[in-house]
Protein backbone atom coordinates (compact mmCIF):
# COMPACT_ATOMS: atom_id res chain seq x y z
CA UNK A 1 0.00 0.00 0.00
CA UNK A 2 2.80 2.79 1.01
CA UNK A 3 4.65 1.50 -1.88
CA UNK A 4 1.51 2.79 -4.19
CA UNK A 5 1.06 5.82 -2.28
CA UNK A 6 4.12 7.42 -0.99
CA UNK A 7 7.03 6.05 -2.55
CA UNK A 8 6.75 7.40 -5.62
CA UNK A 9 6.94 10.72 -3.83
CA UNK A 10 9.73 9.34 -2.08
CA UNK A 11 12.12 7.85 -5.25
CA UNK A 12 11.44 10.08 -7.54
CA UNK A 13 12.73 13.56 -7.27
CA UNK A 14 10.36 15.15 -10.78
CA UNK A 15 7.51 13.77 -8.79
CA UNK A 16 8.58 15.36 -4.96
CA UNK A 17 9.32 18.06 -7.26
CA UNK A 18 5.67 18.30 -9.35
CA UNK A 19 4.20 17.63 -5.68
CA UNK A 20 5.30 20.33 -3.92
CA UNK A 21 4.53 22.94 -7.56
CA UNK A 22 1.23 21.46 -7.23
CA UNK A 23 1.03 22.29 -3.27
CA UNK A 24 2.10 25.70 -4.00
CA UNK A 25 -0.59 26.57 -7.16
CA UNK A 26 -3.41 24.63 -5.16
CA UNK A 27 -2.41 27.28 -2.31
CA UNK A 28 -2.30 30.50 -4.73
CA UNK A 29 -5.42 29.20 -7.08
CA UNK A 30 -7.76 28.60 -3.62
CA UNK A 31 -6.88 32.33 -3.09
CA UNK A 32 -7.46 33.62 -6.61
CA UNK A 33 -9.97 31.11 -7.47
CA UNK A 34 -12.16 32.21 -4.56
CA UNK A 35 -12.70 35.87 -5.76
CA UNK A 36 -12.97 34.63 -9.11
CA UNK A 37 -15.74 32.54 -7.78
CA UNK A 38 -17.49 35.21 -5.76
CA UNK A 39 -17.37 38.14 -8.34
CA UNK A 40 -18.02 36.09 -10.94
CA UNK A 41 -14.77 36.31 -12.62
CA UNK A 42 -14.41 32.61 -14.32
CA UNK A 43 -14.74 34.54 -18.24
CA UNK A 44 -12.13 37.37 -17.28
CA UNK A 45 -10.47 34.26 -15.62
CA UNK A 46 -10.12 31.76 -18.98
CA UNK A 47 -9.21 35.08 -21.11
CA UNK A 48 -6.42 35.75 -18.93
CA UNK A 49 -5.34 32.10 -18.85
CA UNK A 50 -5.80 31.74 -22.66
CA UNK A 51 -4.80 35.80 -23.67
CA UNK A 52 -0.62 34.90 -22.53
CA UNK A 53 -0.42 32.56 -25.23
CA UNK A 54 0.82 35.17 -27.53
CA UNK A 55 2.98 37.14 -25.00
CA UNK A 56 4.68 33.59 -24.22
CA UNK A 57 5.17 32.68 -27.84
CA UNK A 58 6.83 35.89 -28.55
CA UNK A 59 9.14 35.82 -25.66
CA UNK A 60 10.19 32.22 -26.59
CA UNK A 61 10.95 33.59 -29.90
CA UNK A 62 13.07 36.65 -28.68
CA UNK A 63 14.93 33.99 -26.63
CA UNK A 64 13.07 35.72 -23.33
CA UNK A 65 11.90 33.65 -20.34
CA UNK A 66 8.19 32.50 -20.76
CA UNK A 67 7.19 34.54 -17.46
CA UNK A 68 7.81 37.23 -19.15
CA UNK A 69 6.05 37.10 -22.32
CA UNK A 70 3.16 35.75 -19.84
CA UNK A 71 2.80 38.81 -17.53
CA UNK A 72 3.06 41.16 -20.80
CA UNK A 73 0.34 39.02 -21.88
CA UNK A 74 -1.85 39.20 -19.26
CA UNK A 75 -0.71 43.14 -18.70
CA UNK A 76 -2.31 43.65 -22.31
CA UNK A 77 -5.75 41.63 -21.92
CA UNK A 78 -6.16 43.62 -18.96
CA UNK A 79 -5.51 46.89 -20.24
CA UNK A 80 -7.90 46.04 -23.37
CA UNK A 81 -10.56 45.18 -21.52
CA UNK A 82 -10.68 48.17 -19.13
CA UNK A 83 -10.31 50.23 -22.46
CA UNK A 84 -13.04 48.96 -24.75
CA UNK A 85 -15.74 48.64 -21.43
CA UNK A 86 -14.78 52.27 -20.45
CA UNK A 87 -14.57 54.04 -24.04
CA UNK A 88 -17.55 52.03 -25.38
CA UNK A 89 -20.92 50.73 -24.43
CA UNK A 90 -20.25 47.31 -24.72
CA UNK A 91 -20.62 45.17 -21.72
CA UNK A 92 -17.42 43.62 -20.06
CA UNK A 93 -17.77 39.85 -21.38
CA UNK A 94 -18.14 41.34 -24.66
CA UNK A 95 -14.63 43.06 -24.19
CA UNK A 96 -13.58 40.21 -22.18
CA UNK A 97 -14.71 37.54 -25.11
CA UNK A 98 -13.17 39.62 -28.13
CA UNK A 99 -10.01 39.91 -26.39
CA UNK A 100 -9.96 36.16 -25.57
CA UNK A 101 -10.33 34.74 -29.13
CA UNK A 102 -8.16 37.29 -30.61
CA UNK A 103 -5.15 36.97 -28.33
CA UNK A 104 -5.53 33.11 -28.49
CA UNK A 105 -5.69 33.78 -32.85
CA UNK A 106 -2.50 35.90 -32.37
CA UNK A 107 -0.84 33.32 -30.18
CA UNK A 108 -1.57 30.25 -32.96
CA UNK A 109 -0.43 32.38 -35.43
CA UNK A 110 2.56 33.04 -33.91
CA UNK A 111 3.08 29.25 -33.22
CA UNK A 112 2.36 28.31 -36.12
CA UNK A 113 5.60 30.29 -37.64
CA UNK A 114 7.83 27.72 -36.69
CA UNK A 115 7.64 23.78 -36.05
CA UNK A 116 10.08 24.04 -33.01
CA UNK A 117 7.07 25.60 -31.36
CA UNK A 118 4.97 22.20 -31.31
CA UNK A 119 6.76 20.74 -28.17
CA UNK A 120 6.50 24.26 -26.33
CA UNK A 121 2.87 25.14 -27.35
CA UNK A 122 1.70 21.46 -25.63
CA UNK A 123 4.30 22.50 -22.87
CA UNK A 124 2.42 25.82 -22.88
CA UNK A 125 -1.52 24.70 -22.73
CA UNK A 126 -0.84 21.33 -20.76
CA UNK A 127 2.18 22.28 -18.37
CA UNK A 128 5.29 20.34 -17.54
CA UNK A 129 4.66 19.75 -14.01
CA UNK A 130 7.31 16.96 -13.92
CA UNK A 131 9.83 19.06 -15.21
CA UNK A 132 9.81 21.61 -12.55
CA UNK A 133 12.65 23.07 -10.91
CA UNK A 134 14.28 24.44 -7.86
CA UNK A 135 14.20 27.93 -9.29
CA UNK A 136 10.51 27.29 -10.71
CA UNK A 137 9.35 26.25 -7.07
CA UNK A 138 11.08 29.67 -5.45
CA UNK A 139 9.38 31.96 -7.93
CA UNK A 140 5.97 30.20 -7.42
CA UNK A 141 6.47 30.52 -3.41
CA UNK A 142 6.97 34.12 -4.22
CA UNK A 143 4.02 34.30 -6.40
CA UNK A 144 2.20 32.77 -3.75
CA UNK A 145 3.39 35.40 -1.12
CA UNK A 146 2.29 38.08 -3.36
CA UNK A 147 -1.16 36.54 -3.99
CA UNK A 148 -1.65 36.21 -0.02
CA UNK A 149 -0.53 39.56 0.85
CA UNK A 150 -2.47 41.42 -1.68
CA UNK A 151 -5.69 39.23 -0.88
CA UNK A 152 -5.20 40.08 3.30
CA UNK A 153 -4.60 43.70 2.61
CA UNK A 154 -7.47 44.14 -0.27
CA UNK A 155 -9.35 41.44 2.31
CA UNK A 156 -12.32 43.96 2.70
CA UNK A 157 -12.60 46.10 -0.32
CA UNK A 158 -12.92 42.67 -2.20
CA UNK A 159 -15.51 41.26 -0.12
CA UNK A 160 -17.59 44.22 -0.54
CA UNK A 161 -16.86 43.68 -4.44
CA UNK A 162 -18.13 40.45 -4.34
CA UNK A 163 -21.27 41.17 -2.97
CA UNK A 164 -21.64 44.94 -5.22
CA UNK A 165 -20.03 47.55 -6.79
CA UNK A 166 -21.94 50.49 -4.77
CA UNK A 167 -21.50 49.11 -1.65
CA UNK A 168 -17.82 49.19 -2.06
CA UNK A 169 -17.73 52.75 -3.48
CA UNK A 170 -20.02 53.87 -0.59
CA UNK A 171 -17.73 52.46 2.22
CA UNK A 172 -15.05 54.31 0.94
CA UNK A 173 -13.36 51.61 -1.81
CA UNK A 174 -12.73 52.71 -5.10
CA UNK A 175 -14.66 49.53 -6.99
CA UNK A 176 -12.24 50.38 -10.17
CA UNK A 177 -8.97 49.90 -8.14
CA UNK A 178 -10.02 47.40 -6.02
CA UNK A 179 -11.59 45.37 -9.17
CA UNK A 180 -8.22 45.99 -11.32
CA UNK A 181 -6.30 44.59 -7.63
CA UNK A 182 -8.42 41.61 -7.93
CA UNK A 183 -7.60 40.71 -11.53
CA UNK A 184 -3.94 41.42 -10.42
CA UNK A 185 -3.91 38.06 -8.60
CA UNK A 186 -5.60 36.25 -10.61
CA UNK A 187 -2.95 37.64 -13.58
CA UNK A 188 -0.12 36.67 -10.97
CA UNK A 189 -1.88 33.51 -10.12
CA UNK A 190 -2.15 32.42 -13.75
CA UNK A 191 1.43 33.36 -14.74
CA UNK A 192 2.58 31.86 -11.95
CA UNK A 193 1.22 28.31 -12.75
CA UNK A 194 1.17 27.67 -16.20
CA UNK A 195 4.68 27.03 -16.11
CA UNK A 196 3.31 23.54 -13.84
CA UNK A 197 -0.56 22.83 -15.52
CA UNK A 198 -0.40 24.93 -18.45
CA UNK A 199 -2.53 27.60 -19.44
CA UNK A 200 -5.56 25.66 -20.21
CA UNK A 201 -5.71 23.75 -17.18
CA UNK A 202 -4.85 26.14 -14.39
CA UNK A 203 -8.08 27.68 -15.27
CA UNK A 204 -9.41 24.49 -13.90
CA UNK A 205 -7.35 24.43 -11.04
CA UNK A 206 -8.72 28.04 -10.10
CA UNK A 207 -12.26 27.45 -10.56
CA UNK A 208 -12.76 23.76 -9.54
CA UNK A 209 -11.52 24.15 -5.88
CA UNK A 210 -12.81 27.70 -5.02
CA UNK A 211 -16.65 25.76 -6.57
CA UNK A 212 -16.43 22.72 -4.36
CA UNK A 213 -15.59 24.48 -1.47
CA UNK A 214 -18.35 27.23 -2.65
CA UNK A 215 -21.05 24.57 -1.95
CA UNK A 216 -19.63 23.43 1.72
CA UNK A 217 -19.16 26.10 3.91
CA UNK A 218 -20.35 29.22 5.19
CA UNK A 219 -17.55 31.85 5.55
CA UNK A 220 -15.35 33.42 3.12
CA UNK A 221 -11.67 32.20 5.16
CA UNK A 222 -12.82 28.41 5.05
CA UNK A 223 -13.60 28.66 1.55
CA UNK A 224 -10.12 29.23 0.84
CA UNK A 225 -9.02 26.90 3.40
CA UNK A 226 -11.35 24.13 2.18
CA UNK A 227 -10.36 25.32 -1.56
CA UNK A 228 -6.67 24.66 -0.94
CA UNK A 229 -7.31 21.50 0.66
CA UNK A 230 -9.55 20.23 -2.52
CA UNK A 231 -6.46 21.49 -4.70
CA UNK A 232 -3.87 20.02 -2.91
CA UNK A 233 -5.73 16.46 -2.48
CA UNK A 234 -6.34 16.52 -6.56
CA UNK A 235 -2.89 17.37 -6.70
CA UNK A 236 -1.68 13.97 -5.15
CA UNK A 237 -4.39 12.32 -6.46
CA UNK A 238 -3.80 13.20 -9.88
CA UNK A 239 -0.24 13.18 -9.97
CA UNK A 240 -0.61 9.11 -8.52
CA UNK A 241 -3.08 8.30 -10.86
CA UNK A 242 -0.63 9.90 -13.57
CA UNK A 243 2.27 7.60 -12.61
CA UNK A 244 0.52 4.77 -12.07
CA UNK A 245 -1.44 4.82 -15.15
CA UNK A 246 1.25 6.85 -17.67
CA UNK A 247 -1.23 9.07 -18.19
CA UNK A 248 -0.64 13.67 -18.58
CA UNK A 249 -0.08 14.77 -15.00
CA UNK A 250 -1.45 18.22 -15.63
CA UNK A 251 -4.33 16.93 -17.01
CA UNK A 252 -4.77 14.21 -14.48
CA UNK A 253 -5.11 17.21 -11.20
CA UNK A 254 -7.45 19.06 -13.30
CA UNK A 255 -9.45 15.88 -14.20
CA UNK A 256 -9.48 15.34 -10.25
CA UNK A 257 -10.03 18.22 -8.82
CA UNK A 258 -13.04 18.64 -11.37
CA UNK A 259 -14.19 15.19 -10.44
CA UNK A 260 -13.85 16.19 -6.49
CA UNK A 261 -16.15 18.90 -7.92
CA UNK A 262 -18.54 16.69 -9.38
CA UNK A 263 -18.92 14.36 -6.19
CA UNK A 264 -19.39 17.09 -3.77
CA UNK A 265 -22.38 18.21 -5.70
CA UNK A 266 -23.77 15.06 -5.98
CA UNK A 267 -23.62 13.95 -2.68
CA UNK A 268 -25.43 17.29 -1.66
CA UNK A 269 -28.04 16.80 -3.96
CA UNK A 270 -28.61 13.26 -3.03
CA UNK A 271 -28.44 14.41 0.59
CA UNK A 272 -30.82 17.32 0.30
CA UNK A 273 -33.39 14.42 -1.93
CA UNK A 274 -32.90 12.15 1.33
CA UNK A 275 -34.05 14.71 3.60
CA UNK A 276 -36.97 15.60 1.55
CA UNK A 277 -38.53 12.71 1.37
CA UNK A 278 -37.67 12.30 5.26
CA UNK A 279 -39.39 15.11 5.78
CA UNK A 280 -42.28 13.98 3.53
CA UNK A 281 -42.55 10.94 5.23
CA UNK A 282 -43.09 12.33 8.84
CA UNK B 1 -38.36 74.60 -5.59
CA UNK B 2 -37.20 75.13 -2.66
CA UNK B 3 -37.75 74.18 1.01
CA UNK B 4 -35.44 74.35 3.64
CA UNK B 5 -35.81 72.70 7.26
CA UNK B 6 -32.47 73.70 8.76
CA UNK B 7 -32.99 77.53 9.87
CA UNK B 8 -31.10 80.08 7.70
CA UNK B 9 -29.31 77.15 6.62
CA UNK B 10 -26.89 77.11 9.47
CA UNK B 11 -25.93 73.68 10.52
CA UNK B 12 -26.83 72.28 7.68
CA UNK B 13 -25.93 68.40 7.04
CA UNK B 14 -27.69 68.36 3.37
CA UNK B 15 -28.20 71.07 0.77
CA UNK B 16 -28.95 70.99 -2.33
CA UNK B 17 -28.78 74.39 -4.39
CA UNK B 18 -31.22 74.09 -8.02
CA UNK B 19 -30.00 70.50 -8.24
CA UNK B 20 -30.71 68.75 -11.83
CA UNK B 21 -30.37 64.86 -10.93
CA UNK B 22 -30.34 61.93 -13.74
CA UNK B 23 -28.32 59.60 -15.86
CA UNK B 24 -25.85 61.00 -18.14
CA UNK B 25 -27.33 63.99 -19.47
CA UNK B 26 -31.04 62.69 -19.13
CA UNK B 27 -32.46 64.98 -16.55
CA UNK B 28 -35.32 62.88 -14.15
CA UNK B 29 -35.62 65.41 -11.59
CA UNK B 30 -34.62 69.38 -11.91
CA UNK B 31 -34.42 72.45 -10.05
CA UNK B 32 -34.34 70.87 -6.10
CA UNK B 33 -33.50 73.34 -3.71
CA UNK B 34 -33.46 71.44 -0.26
CA UNK B 35 -31.67 72.12 3.25
CA UNK B 36 -31.35 69.70 6.00
CA UNK B 37 -30.33 69.86 9.75
CA UNK B 38 -29.40 67.20 11.94
CA UNK B 39 -31.74 64.82 13.14
CA UNK B 40 -34.07 65.77 9.98
CA UNK B 41 -35.95 63.35 8.29
CA UNK B 42 -36.88 64.22 4.34
CA UNK B 43 -38.98 61.57 2.63
CA UNK B 44 -38.92 61.05 -1.05
CA UNK B 45 -42.46 59.97 -2.92
CA UNK B 46 -43.78 59.00 -5.83
CA UNK B 47 -44.77 57.54 -8.94
CA UNK B 48 -42.26 54.49 -9.98
CA UNK B 49 -39.26 55.63 -12.15
CA UNK B 50 -39.90 59.63 -10.76
CA UNK B 51 -36.38 59.56 -9.26
CA UNK B 52 -36.50 58.79 -6.11
CA UNK B 53 -33.52 56.37 -6.27
CA UNK B 54 -31.68 58.69 -8.52
CA UNK B 55 -31.94 61.80 -6.16
CA UNK B 56 -30.76 58.84 -2.85
CA UNK B 57 -27.89 57.52 -5.64
CA UNK B 58 -26.67 61.13 -6.11
CA UNK B 59 -26.89 61.95 -2.96
CA UNK B 60 -24.53 58.59 -2.15
CA UNK B 61 -22.00 59.87 -4.70
CA UNK B 62 -23.01 57.06 -6.71
CA UNK B 63 -24.21 59.57 -9.24
CA UNK B 64 -23.01 62.92 -10.61
CA UNK B 65 -24.99 66.24 -10.09
CA UNK B 66 -26.17 67.16 -13.20
CA UNK B 67 -26.76 70.68 -12.64
CA UNK B 68 -26.51 72.85 -9.56
CA UNK B 69 -24.69 72.44 -5.84
CA UNK B 70 -25.16 69.48 -3.61
CA UNK B 71 -22.78 69.13 -0.57
CA UNK B 72 -23.53 66.52 2.01
CA UNK B 73 -22.06 67.66 5.58
CA UNK B 74 -20.49 70.58 3.47
CA UNK B 75 -18.15 68.78 0.96
CA UNK B 76 -19.25 66.92 -2.15
CA UNK B 77 -21.18 63.62 -2.15
CA UNK B 78 -19.49 60.54 -2.08
CA UNK B 79 -16.14 61.84 0.19
CA UNK B 80 -17.45 60.87 3.43
CA UNK B 81 -18.10 57.02 3.75
CA UNK B 82 -18.05 56.90 7.09
CA UNK B 83 -20.31 59.50 7.96
CA UNK B 84 -22.91 58.75 5.22
CA UNK B 85 -24.84 55.51 4.80
CA UNK B 86 -26.61 54.06 2.15
CA UNK B 87 -29.49 51.64 1.66
CA UNK B 88 -30.15 50.79 -1.80
CA UNK B 89 -33.20 49.71 -3.25
CA UNK B 90 -32.37 46.21 -3.99
CA UNK B 91 -29.53 45.08 -1.95
CA UNK B 92 -27.22 42.61 -4.03
CA UNK B 93 -28.04 39.02 -3.32
CA UNK B 94 -25.93 36.90 -1.28
CA UNK B 95 -27.03 33.53 -1.99
CA UNK B 96 -24.14 32.90 -4.21
CA UNK B 97 -21.93 34.16 -1.22
CA UNK B 98 -20.56 32.55 1.94
CA UNK B 99 -21.38 34.63 4.34
CA UNK B 100 -23.72 34.87 7.72
CA UNK B 101 -26.25 37.93 8.36
CA UNK B 102 -23.59 38.68 11.17
CA UNK B 103 -20.54 38.51 8.31
CA UNK B 104 -22.49 41.56 6.18
CA UNK B 105 -23.78 43.73 9.39
CA UNK B 106 -20.23 43.68 10.34
CA UNK B 107 -19.15 44.74 6.47
CA UNK B 108 -20.72 48.29 7.76
CA UNK B 109 -18.17 49.05 9.56
CA UNK B 110 -15.59 48.49 6.85
CA UNK B 111 -15.70 52.44 6.39
CA UNK B 112 -14.37 52.75 9.81
CA UNK B 113 -11.71 50.22 9.45
CA UNK B 114 -10.47 50.75 5.88
CA UNK B 115 -7.81 48.53 4.74
CA UNK B 116 -5.57 48.38 7.81
CA UNK B 117 -7.17 48.72 10.87
CA UNK B 118 -7.91 45.64 13.24
CA UNK B 119 -11.95 45.21 14.54
CA UNK B 120 -11.95 46.74 17.80
CA UNK B 121 -14.42 46.41 20.84
CA UNK B 122 -16.41 49.88 19.47
CA UNK B 123 -16.90 48.30 16.33
CA UNK B 124 -18.23 44.73 17.75
CA UNK B 125 -20.43 46.46 20.07
CA UNK B 126 -21.75 48.80 17.05
CA UNK B 127 -22.36 45.43 15.43
CA UNK B 128 -24.07 43.90 17.90
CA UNK B 129 -26.44 46.72 18.71
CA UNK B 130 -27.46 46.76 15.17
CA UNK B 131 -28.24 43.56 15.00
CA UNK B 132 -30.13 43.82 18.02
CA UNK B 133 -31.93 46.66 17.18
CA UNK B 134 -33.64 45.36 14.01
CA UNK B 135 -33.92 41.79 15.40
CA UNK B 136 -31.06 40.47 12.98
CA UNK B 137 -29.20 38.68 16.55
CA UNK B 138 -31.98 36.19 16.54
CA UNK B 139 -30.48 34.61 13.00
CA UNK B 140 -27.40 35.96 12.53
CA UNK B 141 -25.00 32.88 12.68
CA UNK B 142 -27.41 31.36 10.01
CA UNK B 143 -25.99 31.76 6.46
CA UNK B 144 -27.92 34.24 4.05
CA UNK B 145 -28.88 32.46 1.86
CA UNK B 146 -30.98 30.50 4.12
CA UNK B 147 -32.84 34.07 5.00
CA UNK B 148 -36.14 34.74 4.16
CA UNK B 149 -36.38 38.06 2.25
CA UNK B 150 -38.04 39.88 5.19
CA UNK B 151 -34.49 38.64 7.23
CA UNK B 152 -32.31 39.37 4.25
CA UNK B 153 -34.05 42.93 4.26
CA UNK B 154 -33.20 43.63 8.23
CA UNK B 155 -29.97 42.78 7.85
CA UNK B 156 -29.07 45.16 4.80
CA UNK B 157 -30.62 47.83 6.95
CA UNK B 158 -28.56 46.58 10.28
CA UNK B 159 -25.32 46.76 8.45
CA UNK B 160 -26.49 50.66 7.70
CA UNK B 161 -27.04 51.31 10.93
CA UNK B 162 -23.55 49.69 11.69
CA UNK B 163 -21.92 52.30 10.46
CA UNK B 164 -23.61 54.76 12.92
CA UNK B 165 -23.61 57.46 10.02
CA UNK B 166 -24.26 61.35 10.31
CA UNK B 167 -26.74 60.64 7.14
CA UNK B 168 -28.72 57.79 6.42
CA UNK B 169 -29.82 57.38 2.97
CA UNK B 170 -32.55 54.46 2.57
CA UNK B 171 -34.46 53.85 -0.98
CA UNK B 172 -37.59 51.49 0.57
CA UNK B 173 -36.38 50.50 3.66
CA UNK B 174 -39.62 48.38 4.59
CA UNK B 175 -40.18 46.61 1.50
CA UNK B 176 -40.56 43.20 1.99
CA UNK B 177 -41.03 43.54 5.84
CA UNK B 178 -43.86 42.43 7.53
CA UNK B 179 -45.62 44.64 10.09
CA UNK B 180 -42.87 43.83 13.18
CA UNK B 181 -40.26 44.52 10.72
CA UNK B 182 -41.98 47.75 9.53
CA UNK B 183 -42.03 49.03 13.54
CA UNK B 184 -38.45 47.84 13.79
CA UNK B 185 -37.51 50.32 10.74
CA UNK B 186 -39.77 52.88 12.49
CA UNK B 187 -38.40 52.68 15.62
CA UNK B 188 -34.91 52.57 14.65
CA UNK B 189 -35.29 55.56 12.14
CA UNK B 190 -36.61 57.47 15.00
CA UNK B 191 -34.01 56.40 17.12
CA UNK B 192 -31.23 57.44 14.88
CA UNK B 193 -32.71 61.13 14.54
CA UNK B 194 -32.69 61.11 18.00
CA UNK B 195 -29.35 60.62 18.08
CA UNK B 196 -28.73 63.66 15.42
CA UNK B 197 -28.81 61.82 12.28
CA UNK B 198 -30.24 63.04 9.16
CA UNK B 199 -32.37 60.63 7.66
CA UNK B 200 -33.56 60.61 3.78
CA UNK B 201 -35.97 58.03 2.79
CA UNK B 202 -37.52 56.92 -0.49
CA UNK B 203 -40.77 55.44 -0.02
CA UNK B 204 -44.38 54.62 -1.23
CA UNK B 205 -45.71 54.50 2.10
CA UNK B 206 -47.93 57.46 2.76
CA UNK B 207 -47.73 56.69 7.04
CA UNK B 208 -43.87 57.09 6.51
CA UNK B 209 -44.24 60.63 4.90
CA UNK B 210 -46.45 62.19 7.51
CA UNK B 211 -43.71 62.15 10.55
CA UNK B 212 -40.99 63.85 8.19
CA UNK B 213 -39.86 67.35 8.21
CA UNK B 214 -39.73 67.66 4.80
CA UNK B 215 -41.23 65.66 1.74
CA UNK B 216 -41.27 66.08 -2.24
CA UNK B 217 -43.11 64.21 -4.32
CA UNK B 218 -41.98 63.68 -7.79
CA UNK B 219 -43.89 62.67 -10.56
CA UNK B 220 -42.18 63.80 -13.99
CA UNK B 221 -40.50 65.70 -11.78
CA UNK B 222 -41.03 67.78 -8.87
CA UNK B 223 -45.06 67.56 -7.85
CA UNK B 224 -44.60 69.43 -4.44
CA UNK B 225 -41.65 69.93 -2.07
CA UNK B 226 -42.55 71.15 2.28
CA UNK B 227 -43.59 70.29 5.04
CA UNK B 228 -45.81 67.29 5.14
CA UNK B 229 -49.63 69.13 5.63
CA UNK B 230 -48.06 71.53 2.38
CA UNK B 231 -47.24 68.60 0.15
CA UNK B 232 -49.73 65.86 0.37
CA UNK B 233 -52.51 67.46 -0.17
CA UNK B 234 -55.18 66.03 -2.09
CA UNK B 235 -54.85 68.33 -5.22
CA UNK B 236 -50.77 67.16 -5.20
CA UNK B 237 -51.42 63.51 -4.62
CA UNK B 238 -54.39 63.44 -7.10
CA UNK B 239 -51.36 64.94 -9.67
CA UNK B 240 -49.13 62.53 -9.22
CA UNK B 241 -50.83 59.14 -8.74
CA UNK B 242 -54.02 60.05 -10.34
CA UNK B 243 -56.48 59.76 -7.61
CA UNK B 244 -56.37 60.69 -3.65
CA UNK B 245 -56.91 57.51 -1.36
CA UNK B 246 -55.19 57.92 1.20
CA UNK B 247 -55.47 54.48 2.46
Amino acid sequence: MNDNLVAPFVDNEFLANALAAGILVSIVCAVAGTFVVLRGLAFIGDALAHGVLPGIATALLLGLPAVVGAGVGTIVMMGGVGVITRRSRLSGDTAVGLLFVGMLGLGVLITSRSRSFTGDLTRILFGEVLGVSGTELVWQLVAVGVVVGIAVVCRRPFLLLCVDDDLASTSGFAPRVFHTAMLSIVAITVVASFQTVGTLLVFGMLIAPAATAALVVRRLASMMVVAAIVGIVATYVGLLVSYHADLAAGASIVVVAVGFFAITFVALDVGRWIRRRQVMAS
Amino acid sequence: MTASSAPDGTGAVIELDAVAVGYENHVIVDDLSVTLGPGELWVLMGTNGSGKSTVLKTLAGLLEVIEGRLTMLGRAPGGQPRRVAYLPQHPATLETLPLRALDVVAMGRFAHLGLFTRVREADRRAVAEACERLGVDAFAGRPMRELSGGQQQRTHLAQVLARQADVLLLDEPTAGLDAAGRRAVTEAIDAERRRGATVVVATHDLADAEHADLVVLLAHGIVALGAPEEALTDEHLRTCYGFTDRH
